[in-house]
């Protein structure tokens, strides 16, 4: 962050002294005050993050949807020193020293975020040298850190930002694992390192995972898990091991350090969040009392297909589901999916995100909430159209635990933004402008504001709309 | 489906009726022909004995007809998807379900779809209640380069999906066919040829075939491909790989070529239209998924338009067995390009021939199918709106002028659980 700039604002009373943190005063914060920054892993390979240069920016006329399901017609938003300082309608006051966008006929929304990504560490060229997202050497692999998979020049990252919007997105290990390591959530910021990428402050998260993936893959070695019961059977006596980690860790005499139990630990504790892959609704409520038998929360079910069927258990759980619109058929645990998924959920007052785990769906998050949504319409379901944006915006930084700093557009926090050229719940918009912490890193109307991967430079279609 | 029959050649399958035509008039919608022309505000369709018999603003609703009003609605030709396995893979994972592919059967060329698909499949039923009425079905490869005959579907609540039985032979000579010929390009093209060569030699003389080559189904199956009877479909996806396949007329004048993928085709989009190679393109494809595809653009499609090339759209490799409803978004994100600077998108009217007329007439098939004209085969569709908008929902599906159900499992999920909570006995005595 530029520091004259960050004067400025303060100095004109816009803002919290917090709130203009810059990103590494940010993440200090945020780490010392979680109890998990007392275990030295924490502090390994910290964020290095700094936020891009910025204009003070106005976009007025416009509609906005601001994530926390509120829309603002002929709305305003105010955004300096990389934060969102104003956000409201036409009464709205802003300073006449800034950039004036016009945005009639336009929409804003805050940046899109994936919660279920594999950027990075399965990225594009797909080929056998950079498939880095499954340790499927054993079905427990907590100690394993995607970010140590992910791979910053994969061209997805653009595509994802310039056709979807994304400015943050957890980039998950595969779910070949009962325990598939740790997650690590992104700025989606180009960078050289995976480091510069790192969310200040973000918690991790660690993926877990039921059903056929593990039983497929180690059953098909004849190893344990070879069946579901095999593998609840292995993810319970691996918490028993956490459990009496975590006591002799209290203990007189501290065990050797183990960086999968860490990680475990380090859920236990409640600092690291858990991200199930799992399809089926048997099977998300056995997870459920695992979870109780060990005393650690699932914040969501990724790939939930079925979460219809106990929407109601989920809703008093208070359990994401991180799923898509209308994926269906490719497996037996996802053959009872259905389109109205989300909205069933969003009916019985359940935590709803549309995800991508895709590098093509995740350019257009948009319009698969927009599809959710529309079948859940056609089944008479109320739902608005502000509420179906928060499904990519607020509920993910949720359930990555960053709402606090991004996912709506609220005063103080990030200005993470996309400035759409229709309303993004229409297969006709496409994202026009993209700031990230008010740095503008993506803008159509500009070919030298689209991000060009170093695998892409020289090759033919470099800097290409794609 | 029995007039449709009479009239075309041997080829085409005779479809088992499907429940009684009626004479059924669509009044006052905006009716889309799916030509590429501009829809029609007010305009009437008539369907009688499973065709389009009339469509305009100045038709004259026969007396007997069914009237539908389709005021304020939209009225289309089904969409058809330009590249499909439905039918063909119940749950993809779950192989004995999926007949896309033979990997380990001895028969190439030869292998034919019109045996596997299956009509009471759950994705022809949740598709067709999505508007999709006709598709493209294409095989898989296996151990070879060719993967065996496809078939054009109609995916109607009836016994017989076959419209056309044989419509194309499918190959692979990019990098899958660089993989099933043994490892290199130069592999893929010499066993192409050599196959071929010897389904002449057979041809000319049975005897002289070399059976550890090529069996003798597989010759006779290369045969109508060699002398242009039959359509050769071929997935390629990268600029060499296209120019390579546009080479194969030197040595076989006559091949029917229709390019499959294609992701990198605008790139020497000017060559394929010279060449008047007809183009199935992957609509959204815009990674460097493989080094195949390094300069895919969303804007392929569009550059290949307007340099004269004939293209429509089709999602090969893309949840092609259960996501043939994409076509109406990936059509809607063609038009979305206008929008964005530097991008080649699609008229709104071009889009939705991509997934109409377009795919039918590639096929060969555009007098019978894709567009709401007289004679055409009754496929219409009524939507709620805008057909490539999002929101838009599918209210009525005629294919060969009979109304569809639309009911599949998923609804029938949907409605079990609309309330997910267990009622006086258990979910499972819910119907």
């Amino acid at each position: 962050m530029d520091l004259k700039n960050l004067l400025a604002v303060v100095a004109a009373g816009a803002l919290a002294t917090g709130c203009a943190a810059t990103a590494a005063e940010t993440e200090t914060a945020s780490a010392s005050a979680s109890s998990a920054s007392k275990s030295s892993a924490k502090a390994a390979f910290p964020s290095t993050y700094k936020s891009y240069s910025y204009d003070n920016t106005v976009i007025t006329g416009v509609t906005i949807f601001d994530g926390e399901g509120q829309r603002f017609d002929n709305g305003v938003l105010f955004m300096s020193a990389g934060k969102i300082v104003s956000v409201g309608g036409p009464e709205t006051v802003v300073p006449t020293d800034s950039t004036i966008i016009d945005g009639t006929g336009k929409y804003v929304t805050p940046g899109i975020i994936d919660v279920h990504s594999h950027l990075g560490d399965y990225p594009t060229p797909s080929v056998a040298a950079h498939s880095d997202g499954n340790e499927a050497t054993s079905p427990v692999t907590p100690e394993v850190w995607a970010e140590h998979s992910v791979w910053p020049q994969d061209p997805g990252f653009s595509r994802a930002l310039t056709n979807g919007g994304i400015t943050s997105l957890q980039i998950l290990p595969g779910s070949a694992n009962l325990f598939g390591g740790r997650a690590v959530t992104l700025k989606n910021v180009p960078a050289r390192t995976v480091q510069a990428m790192k969310f200040p402050g973000a918690p991790y998260g660690m993926k877990m995972a039921c059903g056929e993936n593990p039983k497929r893959v180690y059953g098909n070695r004849n190893r344990k898990p070879a069946t579901r019961m095999g593998s609840i059977s292995l993810t319970r006596q691996t918490w028993i091991n956490a459990q009496e980690y975590k006591k002799k860790r209290k203990g007189a005499k501290p065990p050797k350090r183990d960086i999968g139990m860490e990680t475990l630990v380090g859920v236990l504790d409640g600092d690291i969040l858990v991200h199930n892959h799992c399809y089926r609704a048997d099977e998300l409520n056995q997870i459920i009392d695992m979870s109780k038998e060990f005393g650690y929360k699932v914040t969501a079910f990724h790939h939930a297909v079925e979460s219809y069927k106990i929407a109601d258990i989920l809703a008093k759980e208070e359990i994401c589901s991180a799923i898509w619109a209308d994926w269906w058929g490719f497996k037996m645990e996802a053959y009872d999916a259905i389109p109205e998924n989300a909205a069933l959920l969003q009916q019985a007052g359940a935590c709803v995100i549309i995800h991508s785990d895709d590098e093509n769906q995740i350019q257009r998050l948009n319009q698969e909430a927009s599809k959710a949504l529309a079948d859940g319409r056609a089944m008479g379901i109320e739902i608005t159209d502000a509420q179906a944006i928060q499904w990519i915006t607020y509920n993910p930084a949720k359930a990555m635990g960053i709402s606090d700093q991004t996912g709506s557009l609220k005063p103080g926090k990030m200005a993470d933004v996309v400035l759409w050229n229709d309303n993004p719940l229409s297969v006709y918009a496409r994202p026009e402008k993209v700031w990230i912490d008010g740095a503008l890193l993506y803008d159509a109307n500009d070919p030298s504001r689209r991000p060009v991967s170093d695998f892409e430079l020289g090759q033919p279609g470099e800097g290409d709309v794609k | 489906m029995k007039h449709f029959a009479t009239i075309l050649v041997s080829s085409l399958a005779l479809m088992a009726a499907p429940a009684a035509a009626e004479t059924i008039a669509i009044t006052g919608g905006k009716v889309v022909v799916g030509d590429g022309s501009a829809p029609m505000d007010g305009a009437t369709v008539v369907l009688r004995d499973n065709r389009v018999v009339a469509v305009g603003t100045n038709v004259t609703v026969p007396a007997n007809a069914r009237r539908i009003d389709a005021s304020g609605k939209w009225v289309t030709p089904g969409v058809f998807a330009g590249f499909s396995r439905v039918g063909l893979v119940e749950v993809g994972a779950v192989r004995a379900t999926n007949d896309a592919n033979a990997s380990d059967s001895v028969f190439s060329a030869a292998l034919d779809v019109q045996y596997a698909v299956n009509p009471f499949a759950a994705a022809v039923a949740v598709n067709r209640a999505a508007g999709v009425t006709r598709a493209v079905v294409s095989p898989s490869t296996g151990k070879s380069i060719f993967g065996g005959y496809g078939a054009i579907v109609d995916l109607g609540a009836d016994n017989n999906p076959i419209t056309k039985a044989r419509a194309f032979q499918f190959v692979e000579l990019g990098e899958t066919g660089h993989r099933r010929a043994g490892g290199s390009r130069t592999a893929a093209h010499i066993l192409f040829r050599a196959l071929l060569e010897e389904a002449r030699t057979y041809s000319r003389n049975p005897a002289l075939l070399d059976s550890d080559m090529l069996k003798t189904s597989d010759a006779k199956a290369l045969l109508p491909v060699i002398s242009g009877k039959t359509r050769l479909l071929v997935h390629a996806n990268s600029a060499n790989d296209i120019l390579k396949v546009l080479g194969l007329r030197k040595d076989f004048p006559s091949l029917k070529l229709v390019l499959v993928g294609a992701n990198e085709g605008w790139r020497v989009a000017s060559d394929i239209a010279a060449a008047k190679v007809p183009v199935l393109a992957s609509a959204l494809s815009d990674l460097p998924y493989s080094f195949e595809d390094l300069s895919a653009t969303q804007s392929n499609i569009g550059r290949m338009k307007q340099a004269g090339v004939q293209v429509a759209i089709g999602m090969i490799n893309d949840r092609d067995a259960h996501q043939l409803r994409y076509s109406m978004q990936y059509a809607g994100n063609l038009v979305a390009l206008n929008k964005v600077p530097r991008a080649t998108g699609l008229s709104w009217d071009e889009a939705f021939a991509a997934i109409s007329s377009g795919p039918a007439e590639i096929m060969g098939m555009g007098g019978q199918l894709g567009s709401l004209k007289a004679g055409r085969q009754g496929d219409v569709v009524i939507w709620t709106g805008d057909p490539l908008e999002l929101s838009t929902q599918v209210e009525t599906v005629f294919i060969d002028g009979v109304e569809q159900s639309l009911s599949n499992r998923q609804e029938r999920l949907r409605e079990r659980y609309r309330n997910p909570a267990p009622g006086a006995l258990p979910k499972a005595y819910d119907r």
